[in-house]
């Protein structure tokens, strides 16, 4: 069945199972890559996505659950890989293999949208969703710190 | 996939084939199209190759093919900046691109290695490396020496420009003539530190900007026209063979293309590597996923089906009371330990773990009459050419690997030998179209080749400075018949050859057979030799009324390099024993792939048994340090990694199969249990180069069982340490 989405402040008409979700979509059917499969059970948060400013899991989104939402993947984060959170990664060098540095990317975003400033504790709460194997944690808050410095 | 840039980057690449480079049919990805597609190396290729590994343009540009993979340890980094660093060219005028594997094998091995594994890259890859960065230069040298009418030596090479008196010209204008030049003899290469202008001045690395805009190419995110997706199972108990299924079940879901059928096949390394398996193909991954969660299958575990975690660690208990193989006699430290007044003994043991690379494990391959396409996430992707060819029957020179960014690798991806490669070539093959298989999670862990369990018996006299005199090691390992190789040697070594003086010396080890198959995995041996050793030189300090700081250097009296690491951590690690109930400092010290890794780790645990490790400070000795920003972030890696083994990893095997296989239930590290690190570097130098992408991790978990005993008294002898109750009063 067709369904309308908005992804990235774009129209897609997509031709699917409504009850697809999101992840699928957006990497098999639209090809946009950077949202990441990892575990398919939310634990990971590599699919991390924003819908309507919040993050959420797109492996548990279903397509049709989204019909009138504004999505945003890592790829509409920001116009030139620019934003504040990008530049403070780029700047601290977070990623390591880089797989699921997506979903931590839309996770910190979305924290600092909503807490300018975080804590290390609201750093840690907001981020305890997003599993890292290379183990650049400690890179990732000292990122969201630098981030809020550079400003959202 | 960006098509307008990919085709665009394939015609100027031909221009470079008549001498030897790429041919590829149209709108496929060049092998360096993971890096080149997106910034910032969206530029082709362009320029007149000097050797394999280099490419000069006449704007400057500095091309550096990377044979080598880039999983996150920084690998393509540290190829440009071995290769730079003799070549002498400005850093910000090197772009890096994946090396063409193909090329590879056609030219008799070109790049001597494409393998990345054992923490080798640096430690044992850099002298071809910048040999190849001084050969182009010396060539470039001569060539314009040639042209200039002087002789080589009065040609001055530096940042790209070549200069003799008041001649001047670019790099890229002698490139074509440097190619043909012969040398009487190939430059010495810099081996000494102090003569090194960019390493070891800390570089941000290449591959950054590719990570954070979700444009990095990983093998999961390979997409070509017309391609399907198939989702695999095979065995739940390793090794079952696949009895039957009904494929008509499923016929009518949506989607629905195929079931192919997969049969183990003996890998050429005389490691089995493909098992029995169902595929089910359908037009996307879900509809491919959900059809074969229907599909009736029917399997013969056989024997297996009765194994168990806790079956393996009994028969470990019984088996560590029977005599092993010796691969080290000493009568006399056996006689010595039963005369002895103060023994010390205890059992340790650590269970199976999974790689868990965040890219659950897939590939993609297209088969057509003339050519073989393939994207693997491999640490070789030479050996992905050739396992397809051996799985095709076809010539390697007709098969051709795209290198692929891999979302973790850890040992896990090596040889080319995962089973996916094979999979995905040999349904390609029946289907006739480019296929896509990629595993679930539950899948890519019940399907993994795990770090095997292994266990000691540890048993030592203490003589009268409190010192161990005597020592008796019985170790064991449960690994997969035909990989001995993997286990027991490495299992052997750690414990064998630790590097305290201890006067006698006995040692045994069991090699227990398991259907589990296993693999090298991060740190391979020392990740589970460092915790029982470590945990052990612990008690046998503590024993002998020693601080076990203390103990380690004065046990290491003889040897320059544990003295110059321990003495390091000391000095950085403010390491005491004097603190209040409940908080406590530990210390390990491990040597793995060449390199001293000692680590002090500091926790607290509450009155009620919560565990938090609140720091820990690493010194290493890998001898020399080419990019210290990525040494760092490997030893806070590695730390963070056997650090989540320890503490709340462990795989669960029950009824022959493995049943944590998400994450669920298996788990690794979280942000918030996250320690400071602390990463310091002692060098010795000299010809000593060892690897920094493992050893930082085997420390880790005996500092902070060590620690956790400071603090609660509690000795920790096996993991993961949540399953103890550290409660205290």
């Amino acid at each position: 069945m067709a369904i309308n989405l908005t992804i990235n402040g774009a129209a897609h008409n997509v031709d699917i199972d409504p009850d697809t979700p999101l992840l699928w979509v957006l990497r098999d059917e639209i090809g946009l890559t950077g949202t990441k499969y990892g575990c398919g059970i939310a634990r990971c948060g590599s699919c991390t996505v924003h819908v309507d400013g919040q993050p959420a899991k797109a492996c548990q989104l279903k397509a049709a659950s989204l019909v009138g939402k504004q999505v945003t993947t890592i790829e509409g984060l920001s116009k030139d890989g620019n934003h504040p959170v990008q530049q403070a990664w780029k700047e601290i060098g977070v990623p390591q293999c880089g797989y699921c540095q997506s979903g931590q990317i839309m996770s910190a975003a979305a924290l600092l949208a909503r807490t300018r400033n975080p804590s290390d504790g609201e750093i840690e709460q907001a981020m305890s969703e997003n599993l890292c194997r290379c183990g650049t944690y400690l890179r990732i808050k000292a990122g969201i710190r630098r981030a809020a410095q550079i400003g959202v | 996939m960006n098509a307008v840039n990919l085709s665009r980057r394939f015609f100027v690449q031909a221009s470079l084939a008549a001498s030897g480079g790429l041919m590829l049919g149209f709108h496929m990805p060049t092998a360096e199209a993971a890096v080149t597609e997106a910034k910032p190396w969206n530029t082709p290729v362009t320029g007149i190759e000097v050797n394999a590994w280099l490419v000069l343009d006449p704007d400057g540009t500095v091309t550096i093919r990377i044979p080598h993979t880039e999983m996150g340890q920084g690998g393509m980094t540290s190829v440009a900046l071995l290769i730079a660093e003799e070549l002498d060219v400005e850093w910000s005028k090197v772009k890096a691109v994946f090396a063409d594997p193909n090329r590879h094998l056609r030219n008799n091995k070109e790049y001597k290695v494409m393998s990345t594994h054992g923490s080798q890259l640096v430690a044992l890859q850099h002298p071809h490396l910048m040999q190849a960065g001084a050969s182009a230069r010396e060539r470039l040298k001569e060539a314009a020496a040639q042209a200039w009418g002087v002789t080589r030596d009065k040609v001055e090479a530096k940042q790209g420009v070549l200069k003799s008196g008041s001649k001047s010209a670019p790099y890229a204008e002698f490139a074509a003539a440097a190619a043909k030049v012969t040398l009487d003899k190939e430059p010495a290469i810099k081996e000494d530190a102090s003569q090194w202008w960019l390493l070891g001045t800390g570089t941000q690395r290449l591959d950054i900007p590719n990570k954070v805009n979700g444009s990095a190419q990983y093998a999961i995110d390979t997409r070509l026209p017309g391609m399907v997706y198939a989702a695999v199972k095979a065995s739940p108990v390793p090794w079952g063979k696949l009895k039957s299924f009904n494929a008509d079940a499923i016929k009518d879901q949506p989607g629905f293309i195929a079931v192919v059928e997969l049969r183990a096949v003996e890998g050429k390394r005389g490691q089995p590597d493909m098992q029995d398996a169902v595929a089910v193909v359908a037009t996307s991954w879900y509809k491919a996923k959900n059809a074969l969660n229907m599909l009736p299958v029917e399997w013969d575990f056989g024997d297996s089906v009765t194994a168990s975690s806790k079956g393996m660690s009994e028969n470990a208990k019984k088996v560590l009371g029977e005599k092993g193989l010796i691969s080290k006699e000493d009568p006399k430290a056996l006689e010595v330990i039963a005369a002895s007044k103060k023994v010390v003994t205890a059992d340790y043991e650590r269970p199976f773990e999974t790689h868990l690379r965040m890219e659950p494990i897939n590939a993609t391959a297209h088969v057509q009459d003339d050519r073989v396409d393939v994207w693997s996430p491999s640490q070789d992707q030479s050996a992905a050419v050739l396992i397809v060819a051996e799985q095709l029957g076809r010539d390697p020179k007709d098969v051709y690997a795209h290198p692929v960014f891999l979302g973790g690798g850890f040992g896990g991806n090596g040889g080319g030998g995962t089973a996916v490669t094979r999979q995905a070539a040999e349904i390609s093959k029946r289907l006739k179209r480019p296929v896509k298989v990629l595993w679930t999670r539950e899948e890519d862990v019940a399907q993994d080749k795990q770090r095997p369990m292994a266990a000691a018996r540890m048993t030592a006299s203490i003589g009268e400075k409190g010192l161990p005199e005597a020592i008796f090691t019985r170790a064991l390992w449960y690994t997969q018949d035909k990989q001995n190789q993997i286990g027991p040697a490495t299992a052997d070594y750690g414990i064998r050859n630790m590097p305290y003086n201890i006067p006698l010396r006995h040692h045994e080890r069991h090699n227990l057979d398991t259907h589990i198959p296993s693999s090298t995995h991060r740190g391979p041996g020392a990740n589970q030799t460092g915790f029982i050793t470590e945990v052990f030189a612990d008690e046998m300090a503590l024993a002998g009324g020693w601080n076990p700081l203390d103990w380690r250097i004065e046990m290491t009296k003889e040897l320059p390099d544990w003295q110059l690491v321990l003495k390091t951590l000391k000095e950085k690690s403010n390491y005491r024993t004097d603190l209040p109930k409940g908080e406590g400092m530990g210390i390990a010290a491990v040597e793995c792939h060449g390199t001293i890794a000692a680590a002090c780790a500091t926790v607290s645990v509450t009155r009620r048994g919560q565990l938090r490790v609140e720091k820990i400070v690493i010194v290493a000795d890998c001898g020399h340090v080419i990019n210290p920003h990525a040494a760092k972030e490997q030893m806070e890696g590695a730390a963070c990694y056997e650090l989540g083994h320890a503490w709340v990893g462990g795989l669960d095997i029950r009824e022959g199969r493995i049943v944590n296989t998400n994450m669920d239930t298996y788990n690794i590290l979280r942000m918030d249990q996250m320690p400071d690190i602390e990463a310091h570097f002692a060098l010795s130098g000299g010809k000593k180069w060892g690897g920094m992408g493992e050893p930082a991790g085997p420390p880790v978990p005996p500092a902070v069982a060590n620690a956790i005993f400071a603090a609660t008294g509690k000795r920790i002898r096996t993991t993961p340490f949540r399953q103890y109750d550290l409660t205290w009063v």
